[in-house]
């Protein structure tokens, strides 16, 4: 089994190792422990900003922050960032355009414990509905770090999604190169294509064994980038597969189920089956039975290639 | 505040109102009621207090304008057009669909404009984001930021002013103003977010009341916030919604309503008598 790092942990580290070569500051709301913008805390005081509990001014600091030619990052949990300070990033970051990036942790119900008030479920939908909005999810702390590095280097609004559980690490091969906005290619498949982000990725990577132990040829995608999102492999997936499964842990309601099914609907139609979890709250619990609950398992991304397949 | 730089002010005021006046009827919507309340504010910060540059206008160290209050766009507008960021013929083209005068300032769009605003409570905390990054870089500009008395309402405001103090953002000052209408009514019988003077206080900002329409007053609580250091400064500015034109004095249905031709003509010959006057 790879190691596993938690993706808001290389996020944290991410933020310590690139201070020396770039100019940004961090904000927190009161999480710096949890988010792991701690670190940075730690490393590099005078460039970092505790708001307090107050999200919706942090979201607007950091905005006023980038209007003065600063790299802002904002951290909160995604519930607090995407969710209670939606106006604020929509009206005060998106609509000027301005150079924040937000990196939202605990996004999804691997929380665990804390529950449903804090499982952010609908930060993707949230997130894509905003114009010139960059949406990045990594997979993992490869990916994780190398967001970071992009966001920082590249002009704009982006909003980072990241874990707190620990995740396994799929992309540490010395190739590994992150292009915004391009999917990934992880394994090749001509029967059904999986696209998958965040945790999913390494679930849909099992998925992908199991079915073709069952002699089922899987493609898997990684899209860490929702928004924009990589519409040409999409396409050529649709194309060549014939039937899509998408596996997040988000809503199936605006998230990359619905982001892909935008694109296969408009320029290729083929069945597209969502693994995620089913427009309903999460939950309290220990993460390995809330994905079970929850169907956020290899097993059920196995289960619903099976049916995509059926629908062809 | 000697004579000849009291009329300079009082006619550059008065030029604010008539192009407020200008912009709604042009564009028969708009907010001058709480445009005009702060005509005089805008004109001392854009005619004598602000370091600014037409042919630059964002210069890394300029002062910077956040109008909080966001719908009063127009006396934004107009103290930019009369300062020279851009011809006064354009406050005619407010809100209209091929105009670079949005509904509410927007940054990207019109010379002069430093932040984006308009849903309230938010812009105060651009502007205590710009002073920290001013801090940051040892620059010396000072950040303005304009807020409305009913806009207080929004709890943002106050964790702003939690932040503004906790940072020491001595280069934030921050005017209320203090016109005691909102859309619903008088803001005292709205919600009633008065008394501001101790609430800032205890927010830990140096307070200053004065006559927002009084440029000595004005004047000495400008020079006073420079001067103040280690925390910021809120001036609450008593003012009258409207002021200048006599029918919007003091009336709640001229938040947002725009005056129609005869309306538009009173207020223009008022605000010409209150020019002649000045001259």
């Amino acid at each position: 089994m790879a190691e596993k790092i938690a993706t808001r942990e290389a996020y944290g580290k991410a933020l310590v190792e690139f201070a020396d070569k770039y100019d940004y500051v961090v904000l927190d709301a009161d999480l710096a422990e949890a988010t792991k913008t701690g670190m940075f805390k730690k490393a590099c005081p005078d460039r970092f900003f505790d708001c307090g509990i107050a999200e919706g001014n942090m979201i607007t600091v950091a905005a006023g922050l980038a209007a003065a030619g600063k790299v802002a990052f904002a951290s909160s949990f995604a519930m607090f960032a995407a969710g209670r300070a939606f106006e604020q990033v929509r009206n005060s970051v998106g609509y000027p355009h301005l150079n924040v990036k937000i990196g939202a942790t605990h996004a999804g119900i691997t929380v665990g414990e804390d529950g449903a008030t804090h499982q952010c479920l609908e930060d993707i939908a949230l997130m894509r509905t905003i114009p010139g909005m960059v949406v990045v999810s990594p997979a993992d702390a490869v990916e994780a770090r190398a967001a970071v590095e992009t966001a920082i280097t590249t002009y704009g609004p982006f909003y980072m999604r990241f874990g707190r559980a620990a995740v396994p690490v799929i992309n540490d091969r010395p190739d590994y190169k992150f292009e915004l906005g391009k999917g990934v290619l992880l394994r090749d498949g001509k029967d059904v294509t999986i696209i998958a982000t965040g945790i999913m990725v390494s679930m849909a990577l099992e998925a992908a064994e199991t079915l073709a132990a069952e002699g089922i040829d899987a493609r898997v995608i990684n899209i860490h980038t929702i928004k924009p999102i990589d519409r040409e492999i999409i396409v050529k997936a649709a194309k060549e597969t014939g039937a899509i499964v998408t596996a997040e842990e988000h809503n199936i309601i605006g998230g990359l189920g619905a982001a892909v099914s935008e694109v296969v609907c408009e320029e290729c139609p083929v069945p597209v089956v969502k693994v995620g979890v089913n427009d309903s709250f999460g939950r309290s619990g220990k993460v390995q039975p809330l994905l079970e609950m929850y169907g956020l398992t290899p097993a059920n991304i196995v289960e619903k290639a099976k049916k995509a397949i059926s629908l062809k | 505040m000697e004579k000849n730089k009291l009329c300079e002010l009082s006619r550059a005021a008065t030029k604010i109102r008539m192009g407020v006046i200008e912009a709604t009827h042009a564009a028969a919507s708009g907010h001058p009621g709480g445009s005009l309340s702060i005509a005089d504010i805008m004109a001392y910060l854009y005619f004598n207090e602000m370091n600014v540059d037409i042919s630059n206008p964002k210069m890394a160290d300029r002062d910077r304008l956040v109008l909080s209050k966001g719908h009063t766009a127009p006396a934004l507008y107009s103290a930019l057009a009369n300062k020279g960021f851009f011809d006064v013929e354009q406050l005619k083209t407010l809100r209209q669909a091929d105009s670079f005068l949005q509904g509410h300032p927007d940054m990207k769009g019109t010379p002069g404009v430093d932040m984006t605003t308009g849903s309230l409570g938010l812009g105060i905390s651009a502007a205590c984001g710009m002073a920290l990054a001013g801090k940051i870089d040892g620059k010396n500009y000072r950040v303005y930021a304009i807020l409305g008395d009913g806009e207080s309402e929004e709890g943002q405001v106050w964790e702003a002013a939690m932040f503004a103090a906790h940072y020491k953002l001595d280069n934030l000052c921050v005017i209320v103003d203090s016109n005691k209408l909102q859309i619903d009514g008088p803001v005292a019988e709205v919600i009633g977010p008065a008394p501001f003077e101790p609430k800032f206080e205890a927010f830990g900002f140096n307070v200053i009341t004065i006559d927002g329409h009084d440029f000595n007053e004005i004047e000495a609580a400008f020079c006073a916030a420079r001067e103040c250091k280690g925390k910021p400064t809120a001036i609450v500015a008593n003012t009258v919604k409207g002021k200048g034109v006599s029918f919007m004095e003091n009336k709640v249905n001229w938040h947002g309503n725009a005056p129609k031709d005869d309306q538009y003509e009173q207020a223009m010959s008022e605000l010409n008598a209150i020019l002649e006057a000045i001259d």
